[in-house]
This record gives C-alpha cells, structure tokens and sequence, in this order.
C-alpha cells in the first residue's frame, strides 16, 4: 500500500511549477533519551531472543542426537566466544523480562508518570545487569 | 515503512554563516534548518551569531531578531509568544519544544534547530501539518449527545468529572508530541500519533459525551490506536507537561474492560 503521506510532498514553487519538498530530519537529529532508548532497546532483545533460541534448538538437538554432536556443541559453548554469545544471550534476557514487566505495569495503567517512566527505566537497565552478572557468578562458581 | 535515513533531496548540507556585529560580548551560534522551493537545491544548516545582549532570553526571541536584523528571509510559524498558541513547535537542540517557551539559557553550545521531524517542509522551519489535522478531524472533536442539553441550562458535570479532563483540554495542538514519536515517523500515515489520541481521549473522559461507544470503535484498529508502543517520548517533549502516552493507555484499557 502507498503512503498517502505521498501526497503531502508534492509543493509548488514561486512561479507554479511542481516541486518535490524535503522530509525534515528525525533519527538524524533526535536526541537519544531513556524513553526511546529503553524502548529500542527492548526490541533489539526481543529481536536478539528470537535468534538466540536457535542456540537452546542446537543444544537440545546435540544432546539429543548422541554424544559426538553434543560433545562438539559444548565445545562451542565453552570456547570464549561462545560464553560471550551465551552471556549476551543471558542479558538480553533479563533486559526483555525485567523491560516486559514494566509494560505490563504501564498496560495496568500506571507508571506513566515522567519521574516514575524515568526511575523505571534505570531500575530496569540497573537490573539486568545485576541479574546477569549474578547468573554468571553463579553460573560459574557451580558450574 | 521505516525508513531510518533521509531521501537524497533532504539530506542537510552546510550553509552561510553571518558574523555577529564587531565588539558583541555574548554571542551564541545559532543552527538554522533552511529550505525554499525556488532554488532547487537541497536543504542547509546557516549559521547566524546572535549577540545576546541585545537579545531577549527565548529562542524565539533570537530567531525573530535573526528575520528582524539579518536575515528577513529566514520563515517559521509564531504568534501568541507565549506557550499558548502552539505556533512555533519546533525541533531545538534535539527534542520538540515551542521556541517561545524555551530559554536560550538552556542550551550548550550552538542552538540546532530543525523543523518538527519526519513532516514534508514548505519552507525552512514550517512542516506541512495536513495530515495531522486531517487526523484530527477523523476522531470528530467535538461533544456529540443524543440527550438533548436541558432547556434552560448548560450540560452540567460534578467537580470530580470535571476533574477527568483535567490535563486533556490544555493540549494546544502544537504536534511537538506527534512528531517526537518514532512509531508516528514510520507509521504516521495510519497511526494517529500521541497529540490526537489525546484529543480522542479528551472526548471519551467527558462525562456529557455520549458517543464513547461509537469513539472507541473507531479507534479499534491495529495502526490508528496500537501503533503505540509506550515509547513515551511524547510524554518526555510535551511543552505543556501534558501525558499523551496516559491518555493512550487509558483507552487501550477501556478497550479491554468493554471487551469484558
């Protein structure tokens, strides 16, 4: 479907003649704030999520195919770059889960409030980085 | 559609700079967003030094000593210079604010200023504002009842719902919330946008209004209402220290709570 914004860009000059009008600048001059910065963030984890579950698949399959296959994932899990994927995996997890529960909060109706969007929006980030560096600190002190 | 950058004949180059006068001591730089049909060419940032001894304290105040003493080709939209017509919305130093409201004061260095984003400019610092309007005119703003009023009195309401429109009937229509909205950039052609749905809201809060009903089943729609994402930037840059995404919410739980 056409946007009919379309229309809108079509200006006349002085002397009648058609011409095509700029779009003014958005993104290009937009300051990043906590409300649009939380916001994008949250899409980018979710979007993240979605491609790291294939990771959970590969895991799953591995483990169920036999112990060559699963070995060889392992491996890959362990080595550093695997860890850094896991752990990136592991962050934008807590950040999608602790960001959903402030939509949902903001669904119920409340949080709307500037300071209390903008108190959320800095607990949310906070926690979720604490939630995973203490997974991680668990992870490896039990694993 | 989302479309992060700008189309070839609206990407921004550099423009003329006009020295401030000999021996000014407080001079401030301000950025200007320029663009006219008849030149053909695209749209630049000029540059103009502003001697702020000899200028009032509002960016607004610069801009029209700029059109006054240097540069009278220089064209935006302002009127009532005091927060109350919504006139000069504009994009300065990075959010949507009216100039008239915002203190020269406030800003670090240069003053950038831009028109509302993601709007079709007609000349330098004036979007073309048809298709919000014609949005607005789309949620019908106006009380609709099908009581008829008493014969000797006004509609009458309570304190408390009088009360409800509190925050909603102030909202003058400036578009600074609508075009802060990144979901109303990409999606502004079916998505109402924050300053609408507020009026919308506006309507439906009002006890007298009968048609709240009729109001909500036009907002049922995957873009007009659920385009947002409480990104709340509209809340953030509203000059009146309204809350757009509040009002918002409020009518996607109306919507759920009548879908029992």
């Amino acid at each position: 479907m056409k946007d009919v914004r379309e229309a809108l860009m079509v200006g006349r000059n002085s002397e009648g003649k058609l011409v095509r009008r700029p779009l003014s600048p958005h993104l290009q001059v937009y300051k990043p704030q906590i409300s649009s910065a939380t916001s994008i963030f949250h899409r980018i984890t979710g979007v993240a999520l979605s491609a790291g579950t294939i990771l959970l698949v590969a895991w799953l399959v591995a483990a169920a195919s036999g112990d060559a296959a699963f070995s060889v994932v392992q491996a890959i899990f362990a080595s550093w770059i695997g860890q850094l994927v896991l752990f990136g995996f592991t962050l934008a997890l807590f950040y999608h889960f602790c960001n959903g529960i402030r939509h949902l909060s903001w669904d119920a109706g409340k949080g709307f409030e500037l300071p209390d969007m903008h108190r959320s929006g800095r607990l949310v980030i906070g926690a979720a980085i604490l939630l995973t560096v203490a997974f991680w600190a668990v992870a490896y002190i039990v694993g | 559609m989302a479309e992060f950058s700008l189309p070839a004949n609206s990407k921004i180059g550099e423009g003329k700079t006009y020295k401030a006068p000999a021996g000014a001591k407080r001079v401030k730089a301000f950025k200007v967003y320029r663009w006219n049909a008849d030149d053909g060419k695209n749209p630049v940032m000029d540059t103009y030094e502003v001697d702020l001894d000899k200028c009032g304290p509002m960016v607004l105040d610069a801009i029209i000593k700029i059109k006054n003493e240097i540069d009278s080709t220089l064209t935006f939209r302002r009127s009532c210079r005091e927060g109350i017509c919504g006139s000069c919305a504009m994009n300065i130093d990075g959010t949507n604010t009216l100039a008239c409201l915002k203190p020269i004061a406030d800003v670090q260095g240069e003053v950038r200023i831009t028109p509302l984003p993601h709007m079709p400019v007609v000349r330098d610092l004036v979007p073309d504002l048809n298709q919000p309007y014609a949005q607005l005119r789309s949620i019908e703003p106006w009380l609709q009842a099908e009581t008829a009023p008493p014969p000797d009195a006004e509609r009458l309401q309570s304190k408390e719902e009088r009360a409800e429109i509190d925050g909603l009937w102030e909202c003058i229509l400036c578009f600074c919330c609508s075009t802060s909205c990144p979901s109303y950039w990409w999606n502004g052609d079916r998505y109402l946008g924050p300053a609408v749905l507020l009026q919308a809201y506006r309507w439906i809060a009002d006890s007298r209004d009968e048609a709240t009903g009729k109001r909500l089943d036009a907002l049922e729609d995957p873009f007009k209402l659920y385009r947002c994402h409480t990104i709340m930037n509209c809340t953030q840059t509203c000059p009146k220290g309204l809350n757009p995404a509040k009002a918002i919410g409020k009518i996607k739980q109306l919507m759920l709570e009548r879908q029992g």
